[in-house]
């Protein structure tokens, strides 16, 4: 049964899978720091005094977390032209993600400024500061910290399902990939060789998302 | 020991009635502090001592009567609230001071956010009241790495950073280990010869019989007795109150 290994054409192909993977970091972090603005400003809102646009945010993230994300970034892809926006795959992507990531982003972050103690948003009161201060200055950042590990999770599974966006073939590693193996069938090897990439761009982030974190959350607590 | 205040009214509760949903925490409240006075609220626990305290700043909304401060009358309208909490600080029993924030950013923020005074000053009022609190070289700690009590001094300096016309005090004590009680109690007691205008919810009798120019007595969501310290301690008319002192007392 001899399957003979045959990484020609990965090495061949290098180049382009590393070109790849610049194309998913770029969408994973255009679609965290998008996911990041929604979260915070989902989580802003759905605290506000307005009812209808607290109403609106649930219908969001009830939408996207009860649908597939297949779905959802087809969607966008033949939902925007129709509203007259063309854009290419991979903004079109960023923005699937985006909305996506954001949804998750809004319920990790509101358990953060749930955990915080009800006594610093009197304290905030008390000194007369508006509420929207109160949530910018005084509860986001210890919110932030408190889901710090969930909200890093999150982000790297945004990472991975950047390559979904494969299927409206935006510019990252797993399209790089197909191509590839379109051309020499070297399925297993292609396959095996993303892994490892994906493996390293999460690993990456990871560390990436630790250094963040020890400098902007780096004050002492009891 | 207490100091002359002018009859002038800073803070005036009249026929005050609030409830929490159907339990009535505060019945008819009727209370003038006057300019520069110094009034010590104290009863057992469930009273609603800090209930009343809490509707003077708009923590609480009233259902019943009307709380007049420094001229102005609360309704529930922003503008009203953040006029009043302007010109009165609050220091509660667990501090409260933002832990990200070192104790001369706890200082600034509002000054800067809510008066829109400049960095450059509110770091000086800041430093003003530190050194005022005597805390002045702790400035760049944050709030963990101090000690209980120098926690509670940051958060009256921070109170007293907006420039109050009154503070309210909600038991600042309470939450200290003992040998802290009074390094808080001294900063309170410099405060009230300087003639802030202060109500203060506190079970340190000692305290009240130094600065207070009134005690005012609560049970069950009324106000049963307001004397002077001395007629209070002394003689007290309410029998609720005689047995509150007897029990309080009884554990000094
Ligand atoms: N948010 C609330 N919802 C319902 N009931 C409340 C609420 N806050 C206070 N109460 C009730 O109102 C009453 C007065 O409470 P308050 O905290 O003002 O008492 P207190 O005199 O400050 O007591 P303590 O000495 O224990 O601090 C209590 O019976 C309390 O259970
Ligand atoms: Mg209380």
């Amino acid at each position: 049964m001899g399957y003979t290994l045959d990484f020609q054409p990965v090495i061949a192909g290098l180049p382009d899978l590393l070109k790849g993977c610049a194309g998913t970091l770029l969408l994973a972090f255009s679609g965290m720091i998008l996911s990041l603005a929604i979260g915070i400003g989902g989580v802003a809102v759905r605290g506000s005094s307005v009812r209808t646009a607290r109403w609106a945010v649930i219908a969001f993230v009830e939408l996207i977390r009860n649908t597939p994300f297949l779905v959802q970034i087809y969607f966008v892809f033949f939902a925007l032209p129709l509203v007259g926006i063309r854009l290419p795959p991979t903004p079109t992507a960023i923005i699937a993600l985006g909305l996506n990531g954001g949804a998750y982003a809004i319920e990790i972050i509101r358990g953060g400024v749930q955990s915080i103690h009800r006594g610093q948003i009197e304290a905030g009161l008390a000194l007369g500061l508006p509420r929207r201060d109160i949530f910018r200055f005084v509860v986001l950042r210890p919110a932030l910290r408190a889901v710090y590990p969930s909200l890093t999770g999150q982000f790297i599974m945004l990472t991975l399902t950047t390559s979904i966006a494969s299927a409206i073939a935006a510019y990252e590693l797993t399209s790089v990939a197909k191509l590839i193996e379109n051309e020499s069938f070297r399925s297993f090897e292609v396959y095996g060789t993303i892994t490892l990439l994906y493996l390293l761009m999460s690993w990456g982030i990871m560390q990436a998302f630790g250094l963040v974190g020890r400098r902007y959350f780096d004050y002492p607590v009891k | 020991m207490s100091q002359a205040s002018s009859s002038e009214a800073l803070i005036t509760m009249s026929g005050v009635d609030k409830w929490y949903g159907d339990f009535h925490a505060l019945k008819g409240v009727d209370l003038e502090v006057r300019r520069g006075e110094k009034i010590v609220l104290c009863g057992p626990s469930g009273s609603g001592k800090s209930t009343l305290i809490r509707c003077i700043n708009h923590l609480e909304t009233i259902q019943k009567g009307r709380i007049v401060v420094d001229g102005i009358a609360l309704d529930d309208s922003a503008r009203v609230v953040d006029a009043v909490r302007r010109e009165v600080g609050m220091v509660f029993q667990s501090f409260n001071l933002f832990p990200h924030m070192t104790v001369l950013e706890n200082c600034t923020l509002a000054p800067m956010r809510v008066r829109k005074v400049s960095p450059a000053d509110a770091k000086a009022t800041a430093r003003k009241y530190l050194e005022k609190v005597r805390i002045g070289e702790q400035a760049n700690k944050y709030p963990a790495q101090l000690s209980g009590g120098q926690q509670q001094r940051v958060a009256i300096a921070r109170a007293l950073c907006m420039e109050p016309k009154a503070m309210l005090f909600d038991e600042p004590t309470s939450a200290l280990d003992p040998e802290m009680v009074k390094e808080v109690l001294d900063t309170m007691i410099g405060l009230a010869r300087e003639g802030m205008t202060m109500v203060c919810v506190t079970h340190e009798m000692g305290f009240a019989r130094q600065v207070a120019d009134r005690v005012v007595f609560m049970a069950d969501g009324e106000i049963l007795e307001a004397a002077e310290p001395e007629t209070f301690f002394k003689n007290p008319q309410n029998p609720r109150a005689r047995t509150f002192l007897g029990e309080i007392l009884a554990h000094h």
